[in-house]
Parts: structure tokens; sequence; C-alpha cells
């Protein structure tokens, strides 16, 4: 192979490896990144579609927390805008989970609008907490 | 004492300027001697706060902060890193550590050279000592000093996360060193095959320690988070995971460099991009930029110091590159299909799979100023980084054979056919009693794939089992990693597509059933340990032939007026039996009923038996000296 034919080739395998990659991560992020949401954001803007993965973030509303017989639990998540969301989660809640605490939960909605969480986070430590909380805790106080 | 340690880490800083300022003036021994000086000081500083934190001097902020005295020993030491201040301590400590290894070790016949990066590692110590003293002192005093302090946060008191930043910072800042390498090769024009010869030693030494300390890292976060899970995408699993992609490409495209003198631009490229990426997750973790499982104080003005630092170092050694490639000799000639080529597409896509690490880890960045908060989680990942390396190993095997210049392809359709062979063997398996998807079949077959591969390529290069002993120690390095990588993708395959779990919820004497165990709550009892106190359960597993007692404990710490899980895991051999508390409840008049999720992991530890086979075989491949010194 001459020296030109041979960039060529090396040119065309680059290039569809490139095209190929950006082609997959452009899809992978349009279906696969997580939308957040808050109380208050989702009662201006309306529902996100049923079935979408999306993250709800706020705070535990204090006496929410219901247990269920099994392993189920559910809260409603609030935020300063006085709007809640319902969530029901059936697993072990992170370790600082607590009532009045904040808390990010990725999970769907379903057609009526309750929300299923899939997983859940709560702060780190005591000094930790989720960043999306601490701008939309500025924003709306 | 902490102020003597003070004024020891201002010593180093004085010490890192001469070192860098003679080395860039080409004086070896001065620079060395300085390089060397710098280290016992800051040795000897760091050695002040293990003090401060072993005799729980609260005097000492970070002390206060970070230990109590109820803390066990060890965990006491280790807590001198258990956050940001020691950290970066710790940080200089290994800087300037790989500093003095560098003066110490550095026998390459060219002087000149090597002061140059005797001198380019003296600007990066010099920068972290900065940063250190300037923006994340630990070694400021507290007056009046606590009675008490406010304990370590509790999830790091675990022997694997106690030797896990050590591992770590081995790896980020032995990158430090070979960027330094890369540039004062590109400084003397010199990135050839003495150059790769003495570099990659250096590119090992940091390659090995960052596998196990990430390694370490994923195992912590499996048994102590009570996830059940070996790998979360989190940010900063990402930052490190970026560092080690581009030193495993680096560790590929040096040995091109070393036997053939070709790939120089893009060695000494990668050599400067790995450190970057150490100092773009340094950048990721401390700022609080993105949303993480990890936590450390979040503090603007260190995350400004750190991108700073990124953007000048960085910068100019990206400038020194642009300068300074056009005018490096290339060597022979060589087709696409060749070692060369092979190890040309090993790079492309270690760094294109890179690219969408990066672009996942950063996207939520952009998003957000474009005024969207999103979070881009496994699925993304899965899509994209897994198919992308899955061509790499499928074509591992083949083209590890090639020969230098133009490979033989005469056997190229015997390759094919043992592939496809191995994916119908794993599928039509699957129809019988595993139930293996497709694509968990491909999986399998490719970590079946490179083992066999690389004990082929071992026979190819033996050719008779007495020789065995006697293949150089790179080449078992080379067989022992690649095979790792097999054992890794057979276990991470499985652990996607065959691991079960389950939500249970039990009062005492109550039985459930999980993937062929049948699962007995005995009680749960209270117990107390040195700084925490607990909820016990007690667990009887049991399958035909095999009994298991498990233990999980929910902890908690008053010190730090915090809950963890200590999961329970029962290894059977070929599965990990895990099992984590939840907590009690207690129905009106009713018994109470204890939650626990259980999971079923199947060949779990081949992740972790394999990433320590890829950094063992990486210590091989470092240790050998055959051929070592001058380039014939």
């Amino acid at each position: 192979m001459r020296a030109r034919t041979k960039r060529l080739w090396g040119v065309g395998v680059v290039a569809a490896l490139l095209i190929g990659a950006v082609a997959l991560a452009s899809v992978a992020l349009r279906q696969h990144a997580d939308l957040f949401y808050t109380p208050g954001l989702i009662a201006e803007k309306g529902h996100p579609d049923a079935g979408k993965r999306v993250r709800v973030g706020g705070w535990v509303q204090t006496g929410s927390l219901e247990y269920g017989e099994a392993a189920d639990m559910a809260f409603l998540i609030e935020d300063n805008s006085g709007e809640t969301v319902a969530v029901s989660y059936t697993g072990i809640a992170p370790d600082l989970f607590r009532e009045g605490e904040g808390v990010v939960a990725t999970g769907r909605f379903d057609e009526a609008g309750n929300f299923t969480a899939e997983s859940i986070l709560a702060k780190h430590d005591e000094n930790y907490e989720p960043r999306e909380l601490k701008k939309a805790g500025q924003a709306s106080s | 004492m902490i102020e003597a340690g003070h004024f020891a880490a201002i010593l180093a800083l004085v010490f890192s300027a001469v070192q860098a300022f003679t080395g860039l003036r080409g004086n070896r021994g001065q620079s060395g001697l300085f390089a060397q000086l710098a280290f016992a000081a800051m040795v000897f500083a760091f050695f002040t706060l293990l003090w401060a934190f072993a005799r729980s001097d609260f005097s000492v902020q970070l002390v206060a902060a970070n230990s109590h005295t109820l803390k066990p020993f060890v965990y006491k030491l280790a807590g001198t890193w258990g956050n940001h201040e020691g950290s970066m301590a710790l940080w200089c400590v290994v800087g300037l550590g790989f500093g003095a290894a560098g003066a110490w070790l550095l026998k390459s016949d060219r002087p000149v050279f090597e002061a140059r990066a005797l001198g380019v590692q003296g600007i990066l110590s010099l920068s972290s000592l900065l940063y250190l003293l300037l923006a994340s002192s630990p070694f400021t005093r507290l007056d009046p000093a606590p009675l008490q302090g406010q304990g370590l946060n509790p999830l790091l008191q675990d022997p694997a996360l106690a030797i896990h930043p050590p591992m770590l910072y081995l790896g980020y800042v032995g990158y430090s060193f070979v960027f330094a390498l890369a540039a004062a090769g590109l400084i003397e024009k010199r990135v050839d095959r003495q150059w790769a010869k003495t570099a990659r030693p250096w590119a090992l030494a940091a390659f090995v320690p960052l596998s196990l300390g990430i390694a370490l890292g994923s195992y912590w976060a499996y048994y102590e988070l009570g996830w059940g899970g070996w790998w979360f995408w989190d940010p900063v699993e990402n930052a490190s995971l970026m560092p080690w992609l581009i030193g495993a490409a680096l560790m590929h495209s040096i040995i091109v460099t070393e036997k053939r003198g070709s790939f120089a631009a893009w060695t000494s490229l990668l050599a400067v991009l790995a450190f970057c990426f150490s100092l773009l997750g340094a950048f990721l973790v401390r700022s609080g930029v993105l949303t993480s499982v990890h936590a450390f104080a979040v503090d603007p003005l260190r995350g400004s110091f750190l991108l700073g630092g990124l953007l000048v170092l960085g910068g100019s050694a990206l400038l020194l590159f642009a300068l300074r490639a056009p005018k490096l000799k290339g060597g022979p000639d060589w087709l696409a299909t060749s070692r060369e080529g092979a190890l040309m597409g090993n790079n492309l896509i270690l760094t294109v799979a890179t690219a969408t690490v990066l672009l996942g880890t950063l996207f939520p960045l952009i998003a957000e100023a474009a005024g969207q908060t999103i979070s881009v989680g496994e699925p993304y990942f899965n899509l994209t980084f897994t198919p992308i390396m899955a061509l790499a190993l499928l074509a591992l095997p083949v083209v590890q054979a090639w020969a230098w210049g133009k490979a033989d392809l005469s056997s190229l359709w015997k390759w094919a056919g043992g592939f496809a062979g191995l994916v119908a063997l794993f599928w039509l398996a699957g129809i019988g009693p595993f139930d293996i998807p497709l694509m968990a079949g491909i999986g399998l077959a490719l970590g079946v794939w490179l083992i066999v591969g690389a004990g082929q390529e071992m026979w190819r290069r033996a050719k008779s089992l007495g020789r065995l002993p006697k293949m150089p120690l790179r080449v078992w390095g080379m067989t022992l990693a690649h095979a790792g990588l097999g054992l890794f993708v057979i276990g991470a395959v499985l652990q996607t597509s065959g691991r079960t779990q389950t939500t249970l919820a039990l009062e005492a004497g109550e039985s459930a059933n999980i993937a062929g165990w049948t699962v007995t709550l005995e009680d749960v009892r209270s117990i107390e340990g040195p700084n925490w106190y607990a909820d016990r359960a007690h667990l009887i597993a049991t399958k035909p032939g095999t009994k298991a007692e498990l233990n999980p404990q929910k902890r908690y710490y008053p010190a730090a007026r915090m809950p963890t899980t200590e999961t329970a895991i029962h290894k059977t051999g070929t599965a990990d039996l895990y099992v984590a508390l939840g907590d009690g409840r207690r129905a009106a008049g009713g018994p109470t009923r204890w939650t626990f999720e259980v999971f079923v992991n199947p060949l779990i530890d081949f992740i972790y038996v394999g990433v320590i086979l890829i950094g063992l075989g990486g210590a091989l491949a470092m240790f050998d000296r055959r051929g070592s010194g001058k380039v014939s």
C-alpha cells in the first residue's frame, strides 16, 4: 500500500470510530439524561411524561413518612413553594434519610401522577447535601 | 509541634523552588539534592500531623474537626488523610516522594534531560505546596482547644478506606512525574526510544497503585454502602477512571516508542494528559461542582485554585507539545495491520472511551449552564462506554499476535470462527439452566475469549512448556493483565445480568426463600463498640448442603450523629450472599419487623481478582530489568 492510501485508511477508521462514538453518546444523552424537578417546578410546568426516568428533590415533609406492612414506605417531598410530591419506595432507605432532611429520589411518574422511586439519595454526612437541593433552597427562599 | 510541621512544609516549598530553578537550568546534581531535601522536610511536616492525630491533640483545628478520643488508634492515624486538608498534605508527600525517587533512580546517560525533568517536577511540587499552604492549610491551631473532637465520618472508619487514598494518590500523583518526564523530553526534543525506556517504569509505577486504589474504593462501596453494587458511575468514580484509562493507553503506546521509536508525539501527549486528568479529578472532587456521594466540605476558592492550576500547568504543557511535537522523529514505516496499528487501535479506543466518560461526567455542568438541572447515570455509560470498550476486548486476542511493521493475516478466519463458537456456546447454554440473554452471552464469551487469548499468546511466544519460566517478566505481566481483564469482564457481566435483589421484612423466627436460599431471622440484639452502638441481626441461611450465619448491623455513631450500614457477606465460592439490615418497624400492637436488602451476587470476586491481576501484571512489567539502561 502506498503511503497516501495508508493514510486514507487510517483517517477513515478514526473517523468511523469517532462518528460512531458521537452518535452513541448523543442518543444516550437524549434518552438517559435524567431531568431534575422540585415540587414547585412540577406545579409550575406540569408533570414530566409518565414512564420517563426523572429525579425529584426537596425535603421529606415532617409527619408524612409512613411505613407499610413489608419493606415499602411512602412520604411527601416538599420545597419552599408549598407544593408536594407523593413518593412511594420499596427498599432500605439510606442511612441519613429522615423527616425534615434533604432527599433526591430517582424514579418514574405513572399516568395518575404518583411517583415510584427506584433509588433514594440522602445527605451523605452531616456536612454534605446534594448540590441541587442547595440551589433549590436558594432559589425559592 | 504542629508549628514545626508548618515550618517544615514552608521549607519544603523553598527547597522545591530551588529544585525547579536549578533543574530547569540543567543542574542535575543540585536539583536532585533539593528534591530529596524537600521530600525529607515534607515527610517531617506530615509526621507532625500524624503525631497530632495519634495524640488526639484537639488544639489543632484539623484534629478537632476530624478525630475523637474513642476512635480506634489505627483510624486516628488514617483520619489524617480522611479529610480535605490532610489528604492534600498526603498528595504533597507523594508528589515530593516521586521527585526524590526520580533524583535517586534516574540513570539515563542524559543528565540535562534528567535535570529538566526534576525541574518540572519541582514546579509541580511547588504548586501543590502553595495550594496546601494557602488554600487548605492543615496546620491551623484552635484556641481554646475543645475537650473532645467531632469524630471522623464513620463511613471512613474502615480498613479498605484507610489505605484507599494513599494508593489512589500514588497513582494520581505518580502521573505528575510522568508528566515531568514528558515535558523534559519535549524541551530537549528527545522523546525517543531511550526516553521511552526511561519513562516506562514510571508510567507503570503510577498505573499499578491507581488500579489497586480504584479496586479498593469499589470494594469498600460494595460492602460498606449496602447498595449491593460495585460501580455507580458517580462523578468521583469517573474522576479516577479517566486517568486510569489514559494511563492504560499510555502504557501501550510507550511500548511502541520504546521498541520502534514510533508514536513519540502521541506518547508524550498521553503522558501529559494522564496528569491533567488526575488534576481534573481533584478539581471535580474538591470543588463540589458535581453532585457526588463523596463527602468533602465544599469551598469555591479551592475549586478555582485547582481549576487555575489545571489550566496553567496543562495549558503550558500542551503549548510545549504543540511547539515541539512536529520536531520529534518517527520510527520505521508500518501498515495498519501490524503491531503498531493494533496498539494505535487500542489507544484510539481507550481515548474515545475516556472522552465518553468525560462527556457523561461534565454534561450536567454543560446543561446547567444552559439552565437545566440533569444527571447522567448508568444507562448512558452502558450505551456508550461499554460497546466501545467491547470493540477493544474483541480485537485484543487476535491483534496481539501481529508482528511489527506488517502482520500475517492468514489465520484471521480461525479467530473469527473461534469467537462465534464461544458466543454460540454461551447462548445455547443459556437456553438451558442459566437463562443467559444474548448480550450477556456475548459478554461472557468476551471474558473467556480474553483469558484463552492471553494463554494462547503466551504459548505462541514460549512455544514449549520448558521455556515458560524463562519468559521475560513483561510478557508474564502482559499475560496476567489480559487474563485479569477477562476475569473482570466475566464478573462485571454476571453482576449486570445475573444478580438478584430482594427486599425482605421479617420478624424474629420468620423465613423467606431467595434464589435457592432459605433465610431465617433468629433475633436482633443491641451491641456496643468503642465509639458506636448497633442493632445486630442474626440470620441463618440454608441451602441443601450449606449453612451460613449472617450478622448484618445497623450502627450508630453518636459523635458524628450518624448511622452506618455494616453488611454481612457469605462467600460460597461461586457467589456472594449479601445482606444489609434496614430498620425495625413496629405495627400497632404487633411484633417488630426488620427490613433487609438481600443480594445474590454471582462471581463478584472475579471483578476484584481481575483488577488485582491487572495491577500485578503491571508490577511485573515494571520490574522487568531485562534490557534496561541504554538502547542497543
